[in-house]
């Protein structure tokens, strides 16, 4: 075995243990609550009045055993890790004949749609300021860069908040809420495209914002090191164009900021839910919102194994992606663990 | 000596930032006589005004009384989170890095096992587990979550340490393991745990907030988080109802700021190589 098998065989391995006690964990403790979420969810629908006693019963004994909770726990375990094996991952209790991946899969592209493109031009952006601050200093260090620091050390969801409130309610610029307009109906038409752009500019500006901020802080760190650098002192002896120097600086203190990127990419639906409850955005965020709201554990177990799965799956990659580029890690890691 | 002066300023600042804050929070329901945050004293986002100093809130309770509790709320979490997790770390890490061997693989594989489960994910699970959510509780949970970074530091810093000539003499005279740690080994880190405990902190606030705001706060209670988890969902954002909103939002960012602020200047002043810049 090589020593390249030996450390992927050995992330494999640890990767599938962490994917294990995840699985485990998002099983259990939503069964720690005292009673059981059905009781929850049936006597909210009997104090509202929507259903008789004998509906009621029916509907407990529905939930019951669509849940498994008449089983004993070793067999709700089997039942749920062979549920998801295939893919099945329950009826919600709020919106009941819907089924939980139907409802995440409709939440996820906005998701995505939103955030993919905040992190990759907030990354870019970032890593450009960051680099240009180190090698330029004077009125950008002192005033854009600490501008940038601020807000990214606001919490992400009161800049969103803020942002909110000054172009959508004070000046009035965009729409305050949802990812389109409610008067339309999802179709492929230009108005539909159109308000979605309108509804999108927000939300995706508040989180590129928070981003460059971020990153920008990194990379200024890491050039900050490479000034020192002998390549950087004989280029600027040579005289070579400051933009060239940058360029290389760039080069060089960029892998661990590609770290940063995949982890971003990785966690990119656990990072910012709020944002989305803020914007009223159809995604996984509002959706968790909603079904927290509506004690919806179904949903909620749901879009909380899809986080772990997400992250565990960035890391993987990441540690992956590491021992092909840069072997020194390898060989640390493999010793490490 | 510019720089250091520069330094002390920005070290200042925050100090003094913080302590207002926390004054504010801890004595200034005191000093007002205002004990009940959550009683109610007018209608549905009435304007501030004499009685209302920021307006009521969509419960028609007093938002500047609720500022104070919740600004205390916030910060009791952080620091009963930030606490948790500088202990669990550091026995972890300590432990790990001054024993090594088989000790040091299983303790830093369970640290990493943590490290890759999101701890969202987590806190949100463990929140809907738990019915009523006391402050303590809250703080708990929170620490529970997030201490692994620091464990894994701590490590590093006593794997380092441990080589040391002054704990070889320790070690030679016969110091037990455990006194070893605590009178050899933590005293060098002191600086480092301070500044960890600082930036948990700052973690505890925001995950509350994060929590409070998807609806999982504590109970019988108020915190910044929840005041903007009403707001939104009471609509004062786009209603225009910004006493609702700008208080909270406006104090967990000038927490937040003062606190990485408190740190970054703290570890400038410790570590030269940053001060280039």
């Amino acid at each position: 075995m090589t020593r390249f098998q030996s450390y992927l065989l050995n992330k494999i391995l640890w990767f599938m243990l962490a994917f294990c006690i995840a699985l485990t964990l998002n099983f259990l403790l939503p069964r720690l609550i005292p009673g059981n979420p059905v009781d929850v969810i049936v006597g909210e629908m009997a104090t509202g009045g929507t259903l008789s006693s004998e509906t009621a019963q029916k509907v407990y004994a529905a939930y019951i055993s669509e849940f498994g909770l008449d089983q004993p726990m070793w067999m709700q375990f089997l039942l749920y890790v062979r549920n998801l094996t295939r893919g099945d991952l329950g009826i919600s209790f709020a919106r009941s004949p819907s089924r939980v991946q139907d409802l995440i899969a409709q939440a996820l592209p906005w998701t995505i749609a939103l955030q993919l493109p905040a992190i990759l031009v907030g990354w870019t952006l970032g890593n450009v300021l960051g680099v240009l601050v180190a090698y330029k200093g004077g009125w950008l260090d002192r005033g854009v860069f600490p501008t940038f620091m601020f807000i990214s050390s606001m919490p992400y969801y009161c800049l969103s908040i803020i942002l909110l409130y000054l172009f959508a309610v004070y000046w009035n610029i965009f729409p305050a809420a949802g990812g389109y307009s409610f008067a339309l109906t999802p179709t492929w038409s230009w108005e539909f495209v159109r308000s979605v752009s309108e509804h999108y500019i927000l939300p995706f500006g508040s989180l590129v914002l928070i981003f460059i901020g971020g990153q920008a802080i990194g990379m200024r760190a890491m050039s900050i090191y490479e000034l020192d650098a002998d390549y950087v002192r004989y280029s600027r002896s040579l005289g070579v164009a400051d933009n060239r120097i940058i360029a290389y600086i760039f080069r060089n203190a960029m892998l661990p900021q590609v770290t940063g990127l995949a982890l971003a990419i990785g966690s990119m639906v656990s990072g910012a839910l709020i944002t989305e409850v803020v914007f009223s955005y159809p995604g996984i965020g509002s959706l968790l919102f909603g079904s927290i709201r509506q004690n919806d554990y179904p949903v909620i177990q749901g879009i909380t194994l899809l986080l772990m799965v997400a992250v565990l799956a960035a890391n993987f990659l990441v540690d992956l992606a590491y021992g092909f580029i840069d072997p020194r890690i390898r060989a640390r890691t493999s010793g490490e663990r | 000596m510019a720089n250091l002066m520069r330094l002390n300023r920005r070290f200042l600042f925050s100090v003094i930032m913080l302590c207002l804050v926390i004054s504010f929070g801890f004595l200034g329901p005191v000093i007002l006589g205002r004990d009940k945050p959550l009683a109610t004293v007018g209608g549905l986002y009435d304007h501030p005004s004499e009685k209302a100093w920021l307006g009521t809130d969509n419960f028609g309770r007093d938002v500047f009384t609720q500022l104070m509790h919740g600004i205390r709320t916030s910060l009791i979490i952080g620091a009963i989170a930030g606490a948790e997790a500088i202990l669990i770390g550091l026995v972890i890490g300590t432990l790990a890095g001054y024993i090594g061997g088989i000790v040091e693989e299983v303790l830093m594989a369970t640290t990493n096992v943590v490290i890759t489960i999101p701890s969202i994910v987590i806190l949100i699970l463990l929140s809907i587990a738990i019915s009523t959510r006391s402050i303590v509780a809250m703080g708990l949970i929170i620490g529970l979550t997030s201490w692994p970074w620091t464990a894994r530091a701590v490590r590093a810093q006593t794997s380092s340490l441990r080589t040391r000539e002054h704990v070889d003499i320790a070690r030679l005279s016969g110091a037990a393991t455990f006194g070893l740690i605590i009178w050899e080994i933590l005293p060098y880190m002191l600086s480092y745990v301070v500044m960890a405990f600082v930036l948990q902190l700052n973690t505890g606030i925001l995950q509350e907030a994060t929590l409070s705001m998807l609806g999982l706060g504590p109970s019988d209670t108020i915190s910044l988080g929840q005041m903007l988890h009403w707001a939104l969902l009471w609509e004062s954002v786009r209603t225009g109802a910004w006493w609702g909103f700008v208080p909270p939002a406006l104090f967990l960012t000038l927490i937040a700021f003062s606190l990485l602020l408190l740190q970054s200047s703290v570890d400038e002043l410790l570590n030269p190589r940053l001060r280039k810049a």
